[in-house]
């Protein structure tokens, strides 16, 4: 029976818990104090005593589980349905990894108890690091990096350190015009300066611009491969040795990786060193924008610069963090990184083994591929090449009368879709950017195809519909000039709350 | 929007409008236009000293940032200060109460670069294609 | 395999729509040199329940203990069991960045609750929406502090969490900022007459703990004053955010940025992360405030809504001229500490500080009629710091047999103090407990 994919629903709306809020509510019991109660002002000093916050909530258990329930209604996820979104490898959240992180023994352990009451802490880093290198093949990996861009700060100060044991820093780091944004800004707060590489007429790194920018003064070419369009450089190999040749680096962004597991790796194709999106290529959640963690992965090299402590095992097979590191980074982040998010990716390695990741890769080239074959008579296909996990389109052919990119992409929530990447990267003109990922069936990848292709119809015989989507969401379009313009970045207790009229 | 004809005009989109040796300076209606709704604008301190084609003030729409560059050189004597209440006077009004900085004029010479408005209108239709 | 649904027939019919014999076809621009011709090294591939199994087995390999006084910057405090119901919700925890506001509205409201939340705990105007967590949050505070004054010269607290001093330095390495550490007095606190000698035009911050890395409270009135005098910003980090239930405010002794760690709120230890950081400030300093800002508008027919906005700051839009190279925030424990802070509540959290406070006390007094020595005096909130009568590593067996880990040996941070322990006693320890630490500490003295 053919139903459409998305039909409207009674969803209910809430307002803000200071709203909510009512006195004399209480959301949690406390045991009763079995001590004596304390001198606040001896034990304090009388200046330092707070009265009652004003206007913090007061709310029951039952308010609070409506309230958030509610919120959650509103918000589209991986558990309903696919995100087409570029680079972002939105894949299936396994629960088993939730569980399994939220193990007492995990979950409740101090960062600074003494290591030997914690050696199954120790084991999960080290066993986590080892997996990492081998996929990567890299030589050695830290953990601590909290997220992607830290990951990249890392990696960018890693080379600094080693430029400069060397003999001195060099001033500036290539990075092509495709690239992520967090790229350049890394490099700057390492003290470089970036110098943009303009793609070739296939969006990828230009061969003979590179030759011509490489110079001594250059530390290090940011590279993500395959590149932000899907596309696996096919230059790699020189590219790698135009760089060394003149005492270079080559720093990879792990971004892309899913394209790759068990099919290559970037320690076979000239990288130095690279950070991982665990919440990207080794399914760890999003959680609607962290927390992440981007584990760095270095050639020899570079070992002795990764942060500080490093994991690492004794003869008699105890394992301890070793601090005695004299020439490395420092930290980059309190304690050793998101242990939870952590777990949670060894959990994903260790339920896949070789055979699962190189399947997981090699689904999410085929599918990517699928839709890039659904799709490319109706859109324009920018460059021709051998697309990986993801596809670039180009909305140019729809975006005439007014239609705007973005309006497309608005569209595609009332099929129930979220939209792809929209604008990026900036070397594609009205870019729309598509990783399917392995988690999609071929009906969920049916489904996006005939979305968009109705969508490229309605932009050519109603553009209207586009124009003032979405239309079954529920807020309309959001007005971001005014929030930019007049931010309101929190609820004061004067503000007014909106009506409950029926009207 | 009919381009002032007394401004003169840069290939940057930045109009200067005369008085003697003090130069007002702010965006073009196409800029503007390019720019979509202008949500900040950040402007130089009285006091600034600027080389001819560095970078003056930065104007901001949701998505973006661009940069102002300044058309002639000199010193900030006057910066409007109603663009930070009210960045979207830069989208209603560019030639006219959304000037952005007045300047001192260190180098008349700067001035032979820009174009009269007949010029700036040629030099706009070719943009656009 | 379970995570995929692209069966192995799925896989034959899409090849064949494609017009294709093997995926090894879609693989061509990959080169032949580099193609991996033996499977990685991996662990062989576990079912589920072999999954299960495996993660106990690691679990087993701790060894938990039932009383620990550690604090120092990551504090144990009572998690109500309703925040992890509601955050491992999937519309909460597989969600994507709120980048569509249209179908994210839940993330949206939920972190502009967070940033008022955090304004009224800090006393602060504005903040933004977390950052990774309490260390790089100082970080940026310190780089967002340079940024405003425009000055090169910042002073750091030497009782400043050492781990976060030390994420400080790697930040601030390459950015031509000179650090200078002032020093502490006997009662830990900060020696105002130094800092006062280090102060001048050229000072761009000074930077303070409160409570301490040692458990006192700073004196933040005095010390605003005199960086305001100097035109010098004043940044507070603060670790253990409960204090504030009880605490007054840095927002009201007149600090300019207030940034630090909100895990003491509703959030497990998970051997360190993932934790949440917070970075709230004047409502002027909006522009140079880095991380993600949720803001709130209309939609299209004046309905109230929330989005991301003054992106402009941020790395995607800037790039290499951006406030931070900052992308994600740690949304999800945002969320989980906006949900304990609704459920505690206005009275739950004053008395629950005050809980911390109590048994403190309770602690110290009981621990004075003992041959061992409270260094520190002066107000403090959950932590104190205690010298037994002989070195920690000549009797730590003894507590850790009884099931007790007692605090922190402080030699691994400050080597004077090596012989010494940093002891946190919170809500979580009954009168019954405490008094069993007590019992140790007098059957080692």
């Amino acid at each position: 029976m053919n139903q459409p994919r998305s039909s409207r629903h009674v969803n209910l709306n809430e307002s803000l818990i200071f709203e909510r809020s009512s006195p004399g509510r209480v959301g949690y019991d406390l045991p009763l104090l079995d001590v004596p109660k304390p001198n606040l002002s001896l034990a304090l000093g009388e200046n330092n005593i707070r009265d009652l916050i004003p206007n913090f909530p007061e709310l029951s258990e039952v308010d609070v589980v409506r309230h958030f329930t509610r919120l959650s209604t509103w918000n589209y996820n991986i558990d309903v349905g696919m995100y087409p979104l570029g680079s972002c490898t939105m894949k299936y959240n396994p629960r088993v990894n939730e569980r399994v992180a939220k193990l007492e023994g995990f979950s409740s352990t101090h960062p600074l108890t003494p290591v030997h009451l914690v050696q199954g802490n120790l084991l999960i880093l080290k066993l986590l690091m080892d997996c990492l290198a081998e996929i990567t093949g890299m030589d050695a990996v830290s953990l601590q990096p909290p997220a992607g861009a830290s990951g990249e700060l890392t990696g960018v100060l890693m080379i600094r350190a080693y430029l400069t044991k060397r003999g001195e820093p060099r001033k500036k780091v290539l990075i092509p015009d495709s690239a992520h944004g967090t790229n350049p800004a890394s490099a700057v707060i390492a003290g470089y300066a970036v110098e943009t590489l303009k793609s070739d007429k296939n969006g990828c790194i230009d061969l003979d611009n590179l030759k011509k920018a490489m110079g001594d003064d250059v530390a290090a070419l940011m590279l993500t491969n395959p590149n932000t369009l899907g596309i696996f450089e096919p230059n790699i190999l020189a590219i790698g040795e135009v760089v060394h040749d003149r005492g270079g680096l080559v720093y990879m962004d792990g971004a892309n990786l899913n394209a790759l597991m068990g099919i290559t790796r970037p320690g076979e194709f000239g990288v130095d060193v690279l950070h991982m999106n665990l919440h990207k290529t080794f399914s760890t959640p999003h959680g609607g924008g962290g927390p992440g963690a981007g584990p760095v992965g270095v050639k020899k090299i570079l070992e002795p610069y990764l942060p500080l402590p490093k994991v690492e095992q004794r003869e008699n097979g105890e394992y301890f963090f070793n601090y005695d590191c004299p020439h490395s980074i420092g930290k980059i982040k309190a304690f050793y990184g998101n242990f939870g998010t952590l777990v949670r990716a060894l959990a994903y390695i260790l339920a896949n083994g070789h055979n699962g990741l190189k399947n997981a890769s090699s689904v999410a080239i085929l599918n990517a591929n699928y839709i890039k074959e659904g799709l490319r008579d109706v859109y324009n296909l920018p460059y021709e090449g051998p697309v990986l996990h993801e596809v670039v389109f180009s909305g140019k052919k729809q975006t005439k009368n007014d239609v705007t990119v973005m309006n497309l992409a608005k569209r595609l929530m009332d099929y129930g879709f979220h939209p792809p990447t929209v604008a990026f990267p900036l070397v594609a003109q009205d870019a729309l950017m598509i990783e399917p990922t392995e988690s999609e069936s071929r009906e969920e990848l049916d489904l996006f195809i005939q979305a968009m292709r109705s969508i490229a119809l309605e932009a050519e015989n109603n553009p209207n519909l586009l124009k003032d989507a979405p239309h079954s969401t529920r807020v309309r379009r959001l007005d971001e000039v005014k929030a930019a313009r007049h931010p309101i970045l929190r609820w004061r207790a004067n503000d007014r709350k909106p009506s409950t009229d029926y009207s | 929007m009919k381009l002032p004809e007394h401004y003169r005009y840069s290939k940057e989109h930045e109009w200067v409008q005369l008085k003697g040796d003090i130069a007002t300076i702010g965006i073009t209606d196409y800029a503007q236009e390019q720019l979509g709704d202008v949500v900040f604008v950040e402007l130089p301190e009285v006091g600034h000293v600027f080389h001819v084609n560095k970078s003056l003030a930065t104007v901001e729409s949701v998505k973006a940032v661009s940069e102002v560059y300044a058309p002639v050189g000199g010193q900030v004597i006057e910066a409007n200060s109603s663009l930070s209440s009210s960045p979207e006077l830069v989208n209603n009004d560019p030639y006219g109460v959304a000037w952005f900085v007045r300047i001192k004029l260190s180098n008349i010479q700067d001035l032979d670069q820009l174009m009269s408005a007949n010029e700036y209108q040629s030099y706009v239709i070719e943009e656009s294609d | 395999m379970r995570y995929i649904s692209t069966s192995p027939e799925d896989q034959t019919q899409i090849l064949k729509a494609l017009g294709l014999n093997s995926i090894d076809d879609l693989l061509r621009s990959i080169p032949e040199k580099i193609r991996l011709r033996v499977p990685l090294d991996l662990p062989k591939a576990l079912t589920e329940p072999e999954l299960l199994r495996q993660f106990i087995e690691f679990e087993n390999q701790n060894v938990l203990k039932e009383l620990c006084f550690l604090g120092a910057g990551v504090n144990q405090h009572f998690v109500p069991v309703v925040i992890d119901s509601l955050s491992s919700r999937g519309e909460f925890l597989t969600s994507y960045t709120p980048y569509q506001a249209e179908i994210s509205q839940g993330t949206l409201q939920a972190i502009f609750e967070f940033q008022t939340l955090i304004c009224q705990l800090t006393g602060m105007e504005i903040s933004n929406a977390s950052m990774y967590d309490g260390s790089s949050a100082l970080a940026e505070a310190v780089l967002m502090a340079a940024r405003i004054s425009r000055r090169n010269r910042l002073l750091i607290a030497q009782t400043i969490h050492p781990e976060y001093r030390s994420v400080v330095n790697t930040y601030t390495r390459h950015q031509e900022l000179i650090l200078e550490t002032i020093g502490c007095q006997q009662d830990s606190c900060i020696d105002q007459t130094k800092l006062e000698s280090l102060m001048g035009p050229d000072v761009g911050a000074v930077v303070v703990q409160s409570p301490n890395f040692l458990g006192n409270l700073e004196s933040l009135e005095s010390i605003s004053t005199l960086c305001h005098r100097y035109g010098a910003l004043l940044v507070v980090n603060i670790t253990e955010l409960l204090s504030l239930g009880i605490v007054r405010s840095p927002g009201e002794f007149g600090a300019d940025l207030v940034c630090g760690e909100a895990q003491s709120l509703g959030i497990p230890a998970c051997y360190g992360g993932p934790h949440v950081g917070f970075l709230a400030t004047r409502e002027s300093f909006v522009r140079n405030l880095p991380g993600r800002l949720v803001g709130q508008t209309v939609d299209s027919k004046g309905q109230r809504g929330f989005v991301l906005t003054l992106s402009t700051r941020e790395q995607h839009i800037r790039r290499e001229k951006a406030t931070s190279n900052i992308c994600t925030n740690q949304n999800l424990i945002a969320l989980m500490v906006a949900i304990y802070c609704s459920l505690i509540g206005q009275k739950g959290i004053r008395e629950l500080a005050i809980q911390n406070v109590a048994k403190t006390q309770y602690c110290l007094d009981a621990l004075k009629y003992l041959p061992c020595e409270i260094l520190f005096q002066g107000p403090r909130f959950n932590e104190f710091v205690l010298k037994l009568k002989y070195p920690f590593d000549e009797v730590a067996e003894t507590f850790y047999s009884a099931g007790v880990i007692p605090g922190l040996p402080l030699g691994q941070y400050y080597p004077h103090l090596k012989d010494a322990l940093l002891v946190s006693v919170t809500e979580t320890k009954t009168k019954k407990d405490i008094d069993r630490l007590v019992e140790l500490v007098a059957s080692v003295s």
